[in-house]
């Protein structure tokens, strides 16, 4: 897996720290620490309800951990929010797909683009000529977003009519559209079949490899990510049971005993 | 399809040049009772002008505001007192002055759309369409002291011509409707209108695009205010020709709300569509009434007729088409270019078969 890599694995570009977060009573996540290193293929997982889409949304700002902090790219943020967190270069998919319905493909993809785009309304209602220029970057961009995860021909079409693997694609397109140095996404092969995972596997890889882009993914489907990723985290119960690479956390007596049970 | 001009496809200026060359040249020229200026055509720009704005706030960014008309009132009575106080800033002067008050309020109620969303947004903003008017009714500096309730509007006066007939006010509110349309034709299809759109469709994903919700809200509220608040001042200074907060009560903001539903939430063509039906189907029951039953049916219970008829329409097109009539007409369009291959594919099984 990493041998010849374009982008060589770097410094921690995101390190969580003791996040606890609780709803009312119940403790999603507990003194959770872990890091994410430039450039690499970063793998949570953990049986269900262990925490790990809680945990994705609290680097995303959208939960706020009671405990614990956040440090992305060697800052420590103090009040995370989504907007600050996309404009400081994360992106991200959602578990529930969390596409805009009505709209294209290519709009929906469009929107990604938004922190690339510094027009204001005014501009944007009189057509000044630095608004053509900046609509056309956007569009290209997007175009080529749209080739090169193979979707030319539902560019046009409403995303609320397409099924879902599809709308996993486009959810990924609309991340990556936004040129982030790293991106979270929550399970992209959930509900797929064996062919859409293997397509998003070499897209996720592809992304990685040719723009250097940092990887977050959340997976069910141990074979894909032992295959693809660096290091594996492991939540179970909202506490770090594994933590290191594929084989070392495959061979970890906790990780074993948290997904195959054990005898108490 | 690919814009030719600005955002606007080769149907697009097609459409538009039917459209100008159906309202500057063939209306003129065909229809002359002045009844159809002064209760027809000018209302209905006016209040599609109104529609366009509440199709931004509610159509295109989701806001389920109920408070048109109070922005209209805003605009109306600003535009009075501008051109009473103020007279150097000339009629367009004052009705782009009058639209940003307008907006100003927009700004103010559109706040609490951060906090809550949905049917407690509509009950927030239905504080604005109360508050205005009753601030008009209150303080008599608004209305210049006058005693009467009902103040006259001044005549329109542009680079020293009068505009008093039917026929130039409808002109001036054609050019101000058409300016305006396409403005807030090229922000729904540029950046602005996909920042209002993903807002609509999943806030928290748009929030993560970095899409700032507080900024996109209020915006769009603040235009669409502003597209009330000139709707508000065409519609006092051509149509009712006077200035009173009754004519801007909460009725007509339902009436703008119902043009913007049936027309078609999220479509700008929707507003006009929208307009023309509201105001055109009740002199359609009417006309009915007089030349079918030959006024055998009392006139109150035709009024109500039609509200039986908006209720139900409103259900129906709630049920079967949330996309209100503009959708409608594209289906209808569809249908018509599928009908040919359609039907062959039709023969060809048939005679399979056989």
């Amino acid at each position: 897996m990493t041998q010849e890599r374009r982008f060589k694995i770097g410094k921690p570009i995101l390190e969580v720290k003791n996040i606890s977060l609780s709803f009312g009573g119940v403790k999603a996540i507990t003194d959770t620490s872990f890091d994410v290193l430039e450039h690499e293929v970063r793998a949570i997982i953990g049986p269900n309800g262990a925490g790990k889409s809680s945990m994705l949304n609290c680097i995303n700002g959208i939960y706020k951990p009671q405990q614990g902090t956040v440090s992305f790219k060697g800052k420590e943020i103090p009040n995370i929010t989504p907007n600050i967190m996309a404009q400081m270069g994360l992106s991200r998919t959602f578990q529930n797909l969390a596409l805009f319905k009505r709209m294209s493909v290519l709009d929906n993809i469009l929107v990604g683009r938004k922190l690339h785009t510094k027009t204001n309304f005014l501009e944007v209602a009189f057509q000044l000529p630095k608004v053509k220029k900046e609509e056309k970057l956007n569009r290209d961009r997007s175009e080529e977003i749209v080739s090169f995860l193979e979707i030319e021909d539902i560019k046009d079409t409403p995303v609320g009519k397409l099924p879902y693997g599809l709308q996993k694609k486009v959810e990924l397109g609309r991340a990556l559209a936004t040129d982030s140095s790293i991106i979270l996404l929550d399970e992209p092969m959930a509900g797929m079949n064996v062919e859409e995972k293997r397509d998003m596997c070499r897209f996720i890889l592809k992304v990685n490899d040719e723009l250097g882009t940092t990887m977050v993914l959340i997976e069910h489907d141990m074979g894909v990510v032992m295959d693809i990723s660096d290091r594996v985290v492991v939540l179970d119960y909202g506490k770090v049971i594994g933590d290191g690479t594929p084989d070392e956390v495959r061979s970890n007596q906790k990780v074993i005993d948290a997904y195959l049970g054990v005898e108490h | 399809m690919k814009p030719v001009f600005m955002t606007y496809t080769k149907k697009d200026l097609i459409n538009l040049a039917v459209c100008m060359v159906l309202s500057v040249l063939v209306i003129p020229t065909f229809i002359t009772t002045e009844y159809w200026y002064t209760s027809i055509l000018i209302p209905w720009l006016c209040l599609a002008l109104a529609t366009i704005g509440q199709q931004i706030v509610m159509g295109y960014t989701g806001q389920l505001a109920l408070g048109a008309a109070g922005f209209m009132a805003a605009g109306a009575f600003a535009m009075f007192n501008l051109i009473l106080r103020v007279p150097d800033l000339g009629f367009v002067g004052s009705l782009i002055v009058s639209g940003l008050i307008a907006a100003a309020f927009g700004i103010l109620f559109g706040l609490p759309s951060l906090k809550v969303r949905g049917i407690y947004l509509m009950v927030a903003t239905l504080a604005s369409q109360f508050f205005i008017i009753w601030m008009i009714d209150k303080f008599g500096w608004f209305k210049n002291y006058d005693s009467s309730g009902i103040i006259t509007a001044q005549d329109i006066v542009i680079l020293g011509k009068p505009f008093t007939t039917p026929l130039a006010m409808y002109f001036v509110c054609l050019a101000v409707t058409t300016v305006l349309t396409l403005l807030a034709m090229n922000m729904a299809r540029g950046s602005t209108g996909r920042n209002w759109m993903a807002v609509r469709d999943m806030d928290i994903a748009a929030e993560s695009m970095g899409v700032s919700l507080l900024r996109t809200k209020v915006q769009a509220f603040a235009i669409s205010a502003f597209y009330c608040g000139v709707a508000g001042a065409l519609f006092a200074f051509c149509y009712l020709k006077s200035l009173e907060p009754v004519a801007f009560d909460i009725k007509l903001s339902f009436k703008i709300l119902f043009m913007c539903i049936l027309g078609g939430l999220g479509t700008i063509n929707g507003a006009f569509i929208g307009a023309a039906f509201i105001l055109l189907f009740p002199v359609l029951l009417n006309a009915i009434g007089n030349n079918v039953f030959h006024g055998a049916i009392d006139a109150t219970i035709i009024s109500s007729i039609e509200q039986v008829i908006f209720g139900g329409l409103m259900i129906i097109f709630m049920i079967y088409e949330p996309l209100g009539m503009a959708k409608l007409w594209e289906n209808i369009k569809q249908k018509w270019k599928t009908k040919i291959p359609s039907s062959t594919n039709l023969k060809s099984s048939l005679s399979k078969k056989t």
